[in-house]
């Protein structure tokens, strides 16, 4: 019966007589760019490796001792002082529990990602605010982007550019830059039209309207997605050290691939505790109180209004 | 206006709104309608070849129902739009054609804009919204800072210098948009609406503080608003628009006593006449006694003819007195001809400019009103007979 129908079989599943080669198409144009396009590619890793290499000396080379204060000042300048607190503390927790080092790697990683996020996402975002053609190519993209399942791309990213830092940067940079891109595009197009109306007819040029105007009325929305490209390089820190990216996530991976649950633990804490930190500045800067310079809060302020202070006191006794 | 200079000068402005506005040129200049345009291009025609020309030190008012293209006009004087065809002269230069650097030179320095929404920074304080075009214009920041002051000053806000916009009233952030023109020392100032969005009594108050301004300043206003009221209140000459069209251009007078057609009348319904008209516009010219040549023979005989129950005294042609039929009836028996002691030099007088509201106390003697020019030479009168004809009639 079964050979009977083999026929039938065949003209009712065409599919079984040809299918496209796609799969063979898209080896064969990756192979054929690894092959032609080595050096293209490596010439786009050396801006990235050089930024990485920097921030995590940094990181690495300063005592904890001596970075846990810096960093607490920069944050309290930034974002005010019960974040500050709950920064150093949640650092000191990390240290103490063994991972100074893993955290220190994962937070220049994060840093560089979300450097050239900024670098490459706002003026992309700005461009699609001033231009309706360049906004319809770059729309669909990041659709793309923010759809597809990481790994697809993972593969190619590691034929392009091989293992370690740099792909991962770049498989980050793909996941964490279409909030900003898109939430620059929005900010910038809420701000009034009447005011830059108002920017263009005192004589500004388009430069000047950009700074003076659109960037400042728009920061709120951009730091929101600024907000959102962290949090989303942050969910990339376990996938990239798939591509043997160092840090928490590698302690996550490892943590897992070998059952020891310890250690796994202990760099999702180590995530978790980056994230919130992160999260909270970021949310704190772009909801900052707009009325308070920045030059009369934090240490900045905390330190001009004593040398105020002393000042006035100096002239009082002095006459 | 004596000095009436051409400052601003448009020629058949035609301003098409959409992405490829030839084929809609090109059936305008055929003669189709707006709509039929709109039809069969899908492109707006916000301007319908405009023409007119706006003199140094004028005010301007541009006025139509929402829609008929005010906004767009204006912003073709300064560029914020791009007109799609036509001359704009500033100055005798044409600014549809001169490149965009230039285009900003002249918004730094000749021409200033002020905004129905304010169009105020709201992330800059009063005082640097103030300075924005000294700061575009390159101008040092204590030196800006100095001057926004002053103009803050000339609009009553000194002491909100510090603060952000959104802390000040809808008048107040009118007062700093003002101000805001005014620092760059621009000749022309571009005011689309800029009072549509205040309350009635905080706008009649702008109103009146623009009148105050322009009197010491000068500047050449091009002022738009959808408000007959205001328009006649402030402008020196009035262009009613339409579908992008001009109606008509004329005096607020002009467009009282003679609307072009049912639109303006429609308009001026509201309007009260007796704000608007002058004395100058309804005095009816009259026979005097001229003292240098009549006798009070003849002019008894003219007054009798023409049934005037009294004659004004007119000597060089200055009013100076007013004599009734009654008595040069009776005087000239009795052989006393010296019209100096039988005029009453007691007499109510008006000049020309003075509007019909402000005369109505005069009329107690009555005695019709002497009107005379500028230099105070006799026009004509005005009896209270013919005020309440023009106040009332319906054109
Ligand atoms: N950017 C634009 N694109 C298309 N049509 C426009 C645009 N701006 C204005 N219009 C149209 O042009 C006409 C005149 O508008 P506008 O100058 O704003 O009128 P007004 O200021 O008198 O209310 C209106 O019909 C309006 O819909
Ligand atoms: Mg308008």
């Amino acid at each position: 019966m079964a050979s009977s129908l083999g026929g039938a079989d065949k003209l009712l599943n065409p599919f079984k007589i040809y299918s496209l080669p796609v799969e063979s198409w898209i080896n064969h144009t990756i192979f054929f760019l690894v092959d032609r396009l080595r050096p293209f590619f490596q010439a786009i890793r050396f801006p990235f490796s050089l930024v990485l290499d920097g921030i995590e000396w940094v990181f690495l080379a300063i005592p904890p001792l001596i970075l846990l204060p810096i960093i607490g000042l920069v944050v309290w300048q930034l974002a005010g002082r019960r974040i500050a607190i709950f920064s150093i503390v949640a650092l000191i927790v990390l240290g103490f529990l063994g991972v100074w080092q893993e955290t220190m790697m994962t937070l220049s990683f994060m840093g560089t990602a979300v450097l050239f996020c900024i670098l490459i996402g706002i003026p992309i975002g700005i461009a699609c605010a001033s231009n309706y053609r360049i906004d319809r190519v770059v729309q669909p993209i990041l659709d793309f982007m923010q759809t597809l399942p990481l790994f697809i791309y993972l593969v190619p990213i590691v034929m392009l550019f091989g293992i370690g830092k740099v792909p991962g940067v770049i498989a980050t940079l793909i996941v964490a830059i279409p909030p900003l891109i898109r939430l620059t595009t929005l900010g910038i197009r809420q701000v009034s039209k009447e005011v830059v109306e108002a920017a263009i007819a005192f004589g500004s040029t388009k430069r000047q309207v950009l700074w003076e105007v659109q960037i400042p009325l728009a920061m709120r929305t951009i730091l929101a997605g600024l907000n959102q490209t962290i949090m989303a390089a942050l969910s990339m820190t376990v996938i990239a050290s798939m591509i043997a990216v160092e840090g928490l996530g590698m302690m996550v991976l490892r943590g897992t691939a070998s059952l020891n649950i310890g250690q796994a633990s202990i760099g999702g804490l180590g995530i978790a505790l980056l994230a919130i930190m992160l999260d909270r500045i970021t949310q704190a800067i772009g909801q900052g109180n707009h009325q308070v310079s920045w030059q009369e809060r934090g240490p900045i302020g905390f330190i001009l209004s004593k040398v105020k202070n002393k000042k006035a006191a100096s002239t009082y006794s002095g006459s | 206006m004596v000095n009436a200079k051409p400052k601003v000068r448009i020629e058949h402005l035609i301003k098409i709104y959409g992405e490829k506005p030839r084929a809609a040129l090109q059936l305008f200049r055929e003669g189709k309608s707006r709509d039929a345009i709109l039809q069969v291009t899908g492109h707006v025609l916000g301007i319908a070849d405009v023409s007119f020309t706006v003199n140094q030190g004028e005010v301007f008012v541009v006025m139509g129902l929402s829609g008929s293209g005010k906004s767009t006009l204006i912003r073709c004087i300064n560029r914020l739009i791009k007109p799609t065809s036509g001359h704009i002269y500033i100055d005798d230069e044409d600014i549809a054609l001169i490149n965009e650097e230039r285009m900003r030179e002249i918004r730094l320095t000749k021409v200033s804009m002020v905004f129905q929404h304010f169009g105020l920074f709201p992330h800059k304080t009063v005082v640097e919204n103030v300075a924005y075009g000294l700061k575009i214009r390159g101008v040092e920041k204590k030196q800006r800072s100095q001057k926004a002051l002053e103009t803050l000053e000339v609009v009553g806000l000194t002491q909100w210098a510090g603060y952000l916009p959104a802390s000040l009233s809808g008048g107040m952030q009118q007062r700093v948009g003002l101000a805001r023109a005014l620092a760059t020392d621009a000749e022309i100032l571009l005011m689309d609406e800029p009072f549509s969005a205040l309350d009635p009594l905080i706008r009649r108050e702008m109103q009146e503080e623009l009148l105050r301004l322009q009197k010491k300043l000068h500047k050449t206003i091009i002022f738009i608003s959808h408000d007959i009221q205001e328009s006649v209140k402030l402008g020196s000459r009035i262009a009613v628009m339409k579908d992008g069209y001009i109606v008509q251009i004329a005096t607020p007078e002009e467009l009282i006593t003679n609307p072009a057609d049912n639109y303006i009348r429609a308009f001026i319904q509201d309007v009260n006449r007796a704000q608007v008209l002058k004395t100058g516009s309804i005095a009816r010219q009259i026979i005097t006694f001229t003292v240098e040549e009549d006798s009070p023979q003849t002019a008894l005989e003219k007054m009798l003819y023409q049934n005037l129950k009294q004659i004004y005294v007119v000597r060089q042609g200055f009013p100076v007195g007013v004599v009734s039929r009654e008595t040069l009836a009776a005087a000239i028996p009795e052989g006393r001809e010296d019209i100096t002691q039988l005029m009453q030099a007691d007499f109510p007088q008006v000049n020309a400019d003075t509007t019909l509201e402000n005369i109505f106390h005069l009329y107690q003697q009555e005695l019709p009103i002497a009107v005379v020019d500028e230099s105070g030479k006799f026009k004509g009168v005005v009896e209270q007979s013919d005020v309440f004809a023009s106040i009332s009639s319906l054109t």
